[in-house]
């Protein structure tokens, strides 16, 4: 069989692409002018994939459950998080997550649980987006 | 190099250690005459990142994270194997719901790894749409990873004694809906490699590895197999749900009834290796007792054991490219481990390139390199040095050099 892909290539040219053209269909020429657009509404960004269920994405933290037993910084891989003193409560930096989720399955309260928000790219590994308290 | 080398007849060419076809660095110096290679030595130990040394200061369950990122296609083996390495230690028994859940997982990234990797070798030889048409497969092997672990790639789902997710009964039907897919796909992709003129032309009876020689450098996995070398882990041993199950060692005599050890004989093996994943991952489905899945549940508990612990043991697993054996041993002080030891599958499965290797064109370096599906990572330069006047051969042209070769042999 010398041309045994031939019937997929001609099939494929009559089908939408798999591809998502997540955030835009052609690669924006300046990335923060097409978000700063974006932020204005004068653009719209293509939606991603909405990811599985039990995808482990952004932690949020329930903080009134929190008893700052500080087991989750024990056992935390990057030592993503970091104990607050003065009122017992934790703070994670999720610039330094992995994302393992290990946090929530040693948290005694289960005040942690992995969300979905996955888009968390920033130039700020200190911004206001990437730290949860 | 001395300038003294260089002869009329033959010349050396440095590759690496960054190159193409290896995804990792390593460096290889090739003997030629013309096209030909006479003789290639290997040299190891470029990406040294002090993984042993930083798990002294992680308590095991750190550690397990820390495993995962020694190589991003098998993150599930090296945390496999350290938790049987944990466990041997440890004494821990694990459920037996667990046991067959990480065969699950174990062989569903075996399909990722090997589908990848027949891509990535069609691509080596050329053969563009193939490697869409496998990549458009392992999507749906990734889609599957994330559902059943929450992520696509670092998958985080060992722990030890256990798993730590379950598969509950309204996950079944999506599991056997992709089961099928594969399958259905996987007769398509058999077709494609073994009755394609353009891919027997480039791999059959190149890079040659002879049962003795396989046996003589313990080369592991499906390179091994391939030549015929029955030697299995998954058989050889019983862990996780292995015993229970049907798996049996194949080589690609169970196909053709002939064993070459050429990159032909590889390409088979790991597609019979594709079926026989899909077929174990659904007998667990259909096996799989009820029950716990951790046998700990409360993680300080399970460290607070370990700290007392004092003694060694030894993880062995097979994974997508062979076996992989992690040594760990406590001091009974404190929960981390004194000491770590990997021995991933590539480290064997290097030396058999020189004997694949000789004999062979320049242009045949990638496909062979490639055959064994090392675990390395790359970027993109080559020097050739011809008769004391050095130039460069970019991945691109490597790559051109390759396709050239298909298109000739096509003629
Ligand atoms: S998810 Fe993992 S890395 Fe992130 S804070 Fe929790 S334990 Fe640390
Ligand atoms: S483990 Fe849970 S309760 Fe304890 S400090 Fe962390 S978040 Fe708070």
């Amino acid at each position: 069989m010398r041309f045994s892909m031939l019937p997929s290539v001609f099939v494929q040219m009559f089908k939408k692409p798999w591809t998502n053209k997540f955030p835009a269909k052609y690669a924006p020429s300046n990335t923060t002018q097409f978000l700063k657009d974006v932020g204005e509404g004068k653009a719209e960004i293509i939606p991603p994939i909405p990811p599985e269920k039990g995808f482990r994405g952004k932690i949020k933290y329930d903080k009134e459950k929190c008893i700052g037993c500080q087991l989750c910084i024990k056992y935390c891989p990057c030592e993503a998080i970091e104990f607050k003193p003065k009122d017992k409560k934790i703070k994670i930096y999720l610039s330094r997550c992995c994302f393992c989720s290990q946090c929530n399955d040693v948290c005694p309260t289960n005040c942690l649980t992995m969300g979905e928000e996955f888009l968390l790219a920033d130039a700020d590994p200190y911004s206001k987006d990437l730290i949860v308290e | 190099m001395s300038e003294e080398a260089i002869t009329k007849t033959s010349y050396h060419i440095p590759v690496g250690p960054i190159h193409p076809a290896l995804k990792e660095p390593v460096y290889f110096e090739f003997e030629l005459s013309g096209e030909k290679i006479i003789d290639v030595n290997v040299k190891l130990g470029h990406v040294h990142r002090g993984v042993e040394w930083a798990s002294r200061k992680r308590n095991p369950i750190q550690v397990l994270y820390l495993a995962e990122r020694i190589c991003g296609i098998c993150s599930y083996c090296h945390p496999a194997a350290f938790t049987l390495a944990v466990e041997n230690a440890c004494d821990i028994e694990v459920p037996e719901r667990a046991d067959y859940l990480r065969v699950v997982q174990a062989e569903l990234e075996r399909i990722c790894s090997h589908i990848l990797w027949a891509g990535v070798a069609a691509h080596e030889i050329g053969f563009d749409t193939v490697l869409y048409f496998t990549w458009q497969i392992r999507e749906k092997a990734l889609d599957l990873t994330e559902f059943l672990t929450g992520n696509r790639v670092t998958k985080g789902i060992m722990t030890i004694g256990g798993i730590r997710r379950d598969i509950t009964p309204d996950m079944l039907p999506r599991i056997k809906r992709d089961m099928q897919f594969f399958k259905d796909n996987f007769e398509k992709l058999r077709h494609i490699f073994l009755d394609d003129k353009t891919v027997k032309m480039r791999s059959q009876n190149a890079g040659i590895l002879t049962k003795d020689d396989a046996i003589k450098l313990c080369a592991v996995g499906p390179t091994t197999r391939a030549s015929g070398v029955k030697k299995d882990v998954r058989t050889g041993e019983s862990y996780f749900a292995y015993g229970d199950l049907d798996v049996k060692c194949i080589t690609p005599k169970d196909l053709t009834g002939t064993v070459n050890g050429d990159v032909y004989d590889r390409i088979i093996q790991r597609l019979l290796e594709v079926k026989q994943s899909i077929e174990l991952i659904e007998q667990c489905i259909d096996e799989m007792p009820a029950g716990d899945i951790v046998s700990e549940p409360k993680i300080p508990k399970l460290m607070n054991q370990i700290k007392k612990i004092e003694g060694e043991g030894v993880g062995r697993h097979e994974a997508p490219r062979g076996e992989v054996i992690h040594y760990v041993k406590f001091d009974g002080k404190s929960e981390n481990p004194y000491t770590w030891k990997v021995r991933a599958p590539t480290y064997n499965n290097i030396l058999p390139w020189i004997p694949m290797l000789k004999g062979e064109q320049i242009a045949d370096i990638p496909i062979v390199a490639a055959s064994t599906d090392p675990c390395m990572s790359c970027t993109n330069r080559v020097a050739i040095v011809k008769d004391s006047k050095r130039y460069e051969l970019t991945k691109e042209q490597l790559h051109k050099l390759s396709v050239e070769k298909t298109r000739r042999l096509m003629k």
